[in-house]
């Protein structure tokens, strides 16, 4: 596209350059965690990861896809049981399963978006809550899955305690990689070009020659992929897996507050909304009941007053951009 | 096996979900917005029910009309103090927020009610039936619910089709922005449609309440089953949504038949079948 009047273009705001720093010494401190991490430790650091996975997966999804999914616990459970299935019944190595259940993940959603892409809005979103209570019920209903009870993860049996936890520690630091590094080269690319223009306006963007129906088919399965990996691994760390648990409506709730408080459509905002739910949770959830009735109140309010959560306040306030994702045009 | 007989009462359990639906797509018809805690408010509606049945010693069909006061204007008070302020092109806000009520709402009747399950009790009349011969029977109380179902369509229809204020649901449902330009007052007129969704959630409350027993986690599955009758009947009649309610209440009989563990199930998979063969329900106006 050729300019009228010459322009700077610029990727680095106040904060980009500060990520580089912060996020070698995160990733150089948690390769090194199993050195010095306590076992109690290393779970929660990869459970943190699992969820923060898939907040990230979600807000693709969501914030950028403009495909409002209530229903990606479909692929967490598809995730799940796919490593099962791989390390149990076919004695795949379960580390190796683990991105191969993200494979498997993404293979659903295929056949799956047939029957979801025809909807638009409240009808999409309502419908792949169905899409996942039908993956629930099916597995519920199958034997040799474990039916309603579930299964354990069997073949962990093969290796000792501490290289298991190692192991599937330096898997949580690749899926952190993975999503958030992930989410952010893709935002770079061209693809992601396209991907900002389709948030913010699909007719625009169609226009400007934008495929905006297969854009939103690779996001659904890169999502569902992401997705599955994170369920997957989850449940590698969790050693088992029941319908509820994996395809379970406790996700929803997960995944709409991590993103909607955090700051939905940044890199940033799931992050902080992924911390600031592990806090909360870490703190309050033995007020149970209460808990959840602030946390619902919260996003009400969060949704109504902010809509750009946490993080897009904060961003908009100071001009903070950590992930520098966006162009901005200066005069030269 | 009688397949007949499931039938039947698959075709009076439809009258449940006809019930359920109706208020949702009262919603959707006017707002184009789906409530995400609209099962929850029907559980909501059967503990409210509950209430004053203990309170009053009331039959539960009499407290049907206080409650449909009640939870009319609860409708009314809730479109317009929360919901109008989610309303634009963006999908997300109402989804959000109808959610996070669904949470609320879940976890404090946990939190009051105890989680264990309740019933709306009738009488004499829960086992009252009437024979149809060859070996079936109707129940009374069933035979009610289908017909009260069939009676809130009659009157939505009416509502809707014959009288200013559906003149102007209608106007505000096609065009938002011309419809205001004539004079409507929207955020009003979406307070009625609530107001209305919340009428028939009142009734499908107190029904629910005494067909299962229930607890505070169900709203949900309720959702769930509302939107599936509203999307197998297809937009534009109460009609369709009657006869969506019953298809699938048909198919949650019929598969709960061949296994215990298929009932639901069953439901969800006609459901999808509808969705992948006619995208725009089986009754449709204008495919």
């Amino acid at each position: 596209m050729s300019v009228a009047t010459p322009v700077r273009v610029e990727r680095y705001a106040t904060g980009g350059r500060a990520l580089l720093v912060i996020a070698i010494v995160v990733v150089l401190g948690l390769i090194s965690g199993p050195f010095w991490l306590s076992s109690e430790a290393m779970r929660l650091v990869v459970e943190f990861v699992c969820l923060l996975a898939m907040a990230q997966m979600w807000n693709l999804l969501v914030g950028y896809g403009g495909l409002v999914s209530i229903g990606q616990q479909a692929y967490i459970g598809i995730g799940g049981y796919a490593l099962f299935v791989l390390a149990n019944q076919l004695g795949i190595n379960p580390f190796l399963s683990v991105p191969l259940a993200g494979l498997v993940a993404a293979l659903f959603a295929l056949p799956t978006s047939r029957v979801l892409f025809g909807l638009s809005g409240g009808y999409f979103a309502v419908a792949t809550w169905v899409v996942a209570e039908v993956y629930r019920l099916l597995v519920a209903n199958i034997s040799a899955l474990g039916s309603g009870a579930g299964v354990s993860l069997t073949a962990m049996l093969a290796f000792e305690k501490g290289t298991r936890e190692s192991i599937t520690f330096w898997l949580a630091v690749a899926l952190l990689l993975a999503t958030t590094g992930g989410v952010y080269a893709l935002l770079r690319s061209r693809l992601g070009l396209a991907l900002t223009a389709l948030r913010d306006s699909d007719v625009a963007a169609e226009s400007q020659g934008v495929d905006v129906a297969r854009i939103k088919l690779l996001v659904y399965v890169i999502a569902a992929f992401g997705t599955g990996c994170a369920g997957a691994l989850y449940f590698l760390n969790a050693l088992r897996i029941s319908p509820d648990a994996a395809f379970g409506m406790d996700w929803i709730p997960l995944l709409f507050f991590t993103v909607i408080i955090g700051g939905i459509g940044t890199i940033e905002g799931p992050i902080l909304g992924t911390l600031l739910y592990f806090t909360l949770r870490q703190l309050f959830a033995d007020y149970g009941t209460w808990y959840l009735i602030a946390l619902g109140l919260l996003a009400i309010v969060i949704m109504i007053r902010f809509p750009r959560g946490i993080y897009g306040e904060l961003a908009t306030r100071f001009g903070w951009r950590f992930f520098p994702v966006q162009r901005i045009l200066r005069d030269p | 096996m009688n397949w007949l007989d499931t039938v039947i009462q698959g075709t009076l359990l439809g009258g449940l979900y006809a019930l359920f639906a109706m208020g949702l797509a009262v919603i959707y018809g006017v707002m184009k917005q789906i409530n995400i805690a609209h099962g929850d408010f029907i559980v909501l509606a059967a503990y409210v029910a509950l209430g004053i049945v203990a309170a009053t010693g009331l039959h539960p069909f009499l407290v049907i009309p206080l409650a449909i006061v009640v939870f009319g204007a609860f409708g009314y008070f809730l479109q317009r103090t929360v919901l109008n302020r989610t309303l634009g092109s963006d999908i997300l806000p109402p989804l959000v927020v109808t959610y996070g009520l669904s949470i609320v709402i879940e976890n404090v009747l946990q939190q009051t009610q105890s989680g264990d399950p309740k019933s709306l009790k009738l009488g004499s009349l829960e086992t009252a039936s009437l024979p149809l011969g060859g070996g079936l029977a109707i129940g009374a109380f069933p035979l009610i619910m289908l017909v009260t179902a069939i009676v809130v369509a009659i009157v939505l229809e009416i509502v809707f089709n014959r009288t200013r204020l559906g003149m102007a649901f209608r106007a505000v449902s096609d065009d938002r922005e011309i419809a205001s330009i004539m004079g409507v007052r929207d955020r009003r007129l979406f307070g009625y449609a609530t107001a209305i969704s919340f009428a028939v959630i009142a009734i499908a409350g107190v029904f629910m309440g005494i067909k299962f027993t229930f607890s505070p986690s169900l709203g949900p599955n309720f959702l769930l089953y509302a939107f599936e009758a509203v999307v197998i009947g297809g937009m534009g009649s109460f009609w369709g949504t009657l006869a969506g309610g019953i298809i699938l209440g048909i198919a949650q009989a019929v598969g709960f038949a061949l296994n215990p563990g298929w009932g639901i199930l069953a439901g969800h998979l006609v459901f999808l079948a509808v969705l992948l063969v006619r995208p725009t329900g089986i009754f449709a106006r204008s495919a």
